[in-house]
């Protein structure tokens, strides 16, 4: 089998797709679906700027073969918006400056989202373990650890019954 | 870069990808979480002919407790024993290793059968299987074997498995009610690969150390029992100059090599330094 038929949910949305089997899940959702907001960093595993949610769980995805998501539910950036807004966790990266160039922001974002369903009040000590998962070259991360310190309360309300 | 070509197979059963592993005959890689095999082919470091995929396998994801032994499937995720209950009461040192491997989106992918079929000499689940004394299941063409963990880790990136070998479950004793524990690390970045890493336990009886287990991370080719660093704490106890006189042992008993980051003294040097800083963390969470 050198070609394969994948089908999957990506942001809610059924998606379907034929690729190589050795096909990366980034560069499928990049290429076949032009959901480009996930971007390819590194290709090792080492920078996180590809992390996507995988069945809600961050997973690197230069690390998954596209053909490995198939039956999959995967969450990208381009499903964090709701209802025309952005993600308080995004809203909050705008207000806190946990951004500059952007590149890493994709994999910041839900990293930062699957540690705060993991731990919905984490210490600052925790939030910079977490963050540690995505290499950032313009921040410095102290932006980064307020935004996810600023949404984590957030977060929590809006889960809350 | 992007993985060469391959052919690939999506495994349903144990027996499946044994099977697919006989007929390739060593030409084919067991596909885990992937979290080291596929840097390597997106690097071309591994260029396999097919991979065999057992990520849907439902039956090699499990944490099972029996008779005093913590069984894992060998797919069970790294992120899962990080939560999973029973690891939390039986194997605290497993779930405390479990910390430092990589980052929570490695450990959701990630495997404890991968992790230890890799053998990488800097990883912490072999530190672990060693110092506990744990053993591994593993199922060819002929059927089921068990392998220690003693024999299991042969040099680099290689273990005593056959190429038509899976690693099937994972196998840790318990460990004893009120035992300390701890795993220290050094790299130079959170979720690196270790410079070095001690795991650590000790067993106390009142002033008396009971049993000590001491295992290395990235000392060496393989992971290193340090039992001879074991002994003098289960001979002297778990005073200071005791836990100092194992530490010293511990960075004579190791052989670590020299690479990009770190030199063979500098890693002999942590192996001490971390040995002490372990026992010390381990004993003072001991309750007799």
């Amino acid at each position: 089998m050198t070609e394969t038929p994948i089908r999957l949910t990506v942001n809610g949305v059924p998606r379907t797709g034929r690729c190589a089997v050795r096909k990366l899940l980034v560069d499928f959702l990049r290429e076949d679906l032009a959901l480009t907001g996930t971007h390819v960093g590194c290709e090792h595993g080492i920078c996180g700027a590809c992390t996507v949610l995988v069945n809600g769980q961050a997973a690197r995805s230069c690390l998954m073969l596209a053909v490995q998501a198939d039956g999959a539910e995967v969450t990208t950036v381009e499903g964090l918006m709701q209802d025309g807004a952005l993600h308080p966790l995004q809203a909050a990266f705008r207000r806190h400056h946990g951004l500059q160039c952007g590149f890493c922001t994709p994999g910041m974002l839900l990293t930062a989202l699957d540690l705060l369903r993991v731990k919905p009040d984490p210490t600052e000590a925790e939030i910079r373990e977490g963050l540690s998962a995505v290499l950032c070259r313009c921040t410095g991360y102290h932006g980064c650890v307020k935004a996810v310190q600023a949404a984590a309360p957030e977060l929590r309300a809006a889960a809350a019954p | 870069m992007k993985p060469p070509r391959f052919e690939y197979h999506a495994a349903h059963s144990v027996d499946e990808a044994v099977e697919l592993l006989g007929r390739y005959g060593g030409d084919a890689k067991v596909l885990a979480g992937g979290q080291s095999l596929m840097p390597m082919l997106n690097f071309r470091l591994a260029r396999p002919a097919a991979l065999v995929d057992v990520n849907r396998v439902a039956a090699l994801a499990y944490v099972r407790e029996d008779d005093g032994v913590v069984a894992f499937g060998a797919m069970t995720r790294q992120r899962t024993i990080e939560f999973s209950p029973v690891v939390a009461a039986r194997l605290p040192l497993l779930r405390e290793a479990t910390r430092w491997v990589g980052h929570l989106p490695i450990r959701s992918r990630g495997t404890i059968g991968g992790s230890i079929a890799h053998a990488d000499p800097s990883a912490e689940y072999p530190a672990v299987l060693t110092a506990l004394g744990g053993e591994v299941v593993v199922q060819g063409p002929r059927g089921r074997r068990a392998v220690k963990a003693a024999d299991l880790f042969e040099g680099y990136l290689t273990t005593s498995l056959e190429p038509e070998e899976l690693l099937v479950e994972v196998r840790l004793p318990a460990m004893p009610a009120g035992a300390g524990y701890a795993f220290e690390e050094f790299a130079r970045r959170h979720g690196d690969f270790a410079i070095v890493g001690i795991a650590a336990m000790v067993v106390r009886e009142g002033a008396r150390c009971a049993v000590a287990r001491l295992a290395t991370a990235g000392a060496g080719p393989v992971p290193v029992r340090l039992r001879a660093a074991e002994e003098i704490l289960e001979r002297d106890g778990l005073g200071d100059a005791a836990v100092a006189a194992a530490g010293a042992r511990a960075a004579e008993l190791v052989e670590p090599d020299a690479d990009l980051h770190a030199s063979a003294e500098y890693r002999r040097h942590l192996t001490g330094v971390l040995t002490v800083r372990a026992l010390k963390r381990a004993i003072a969470g001991a309750t007799s």
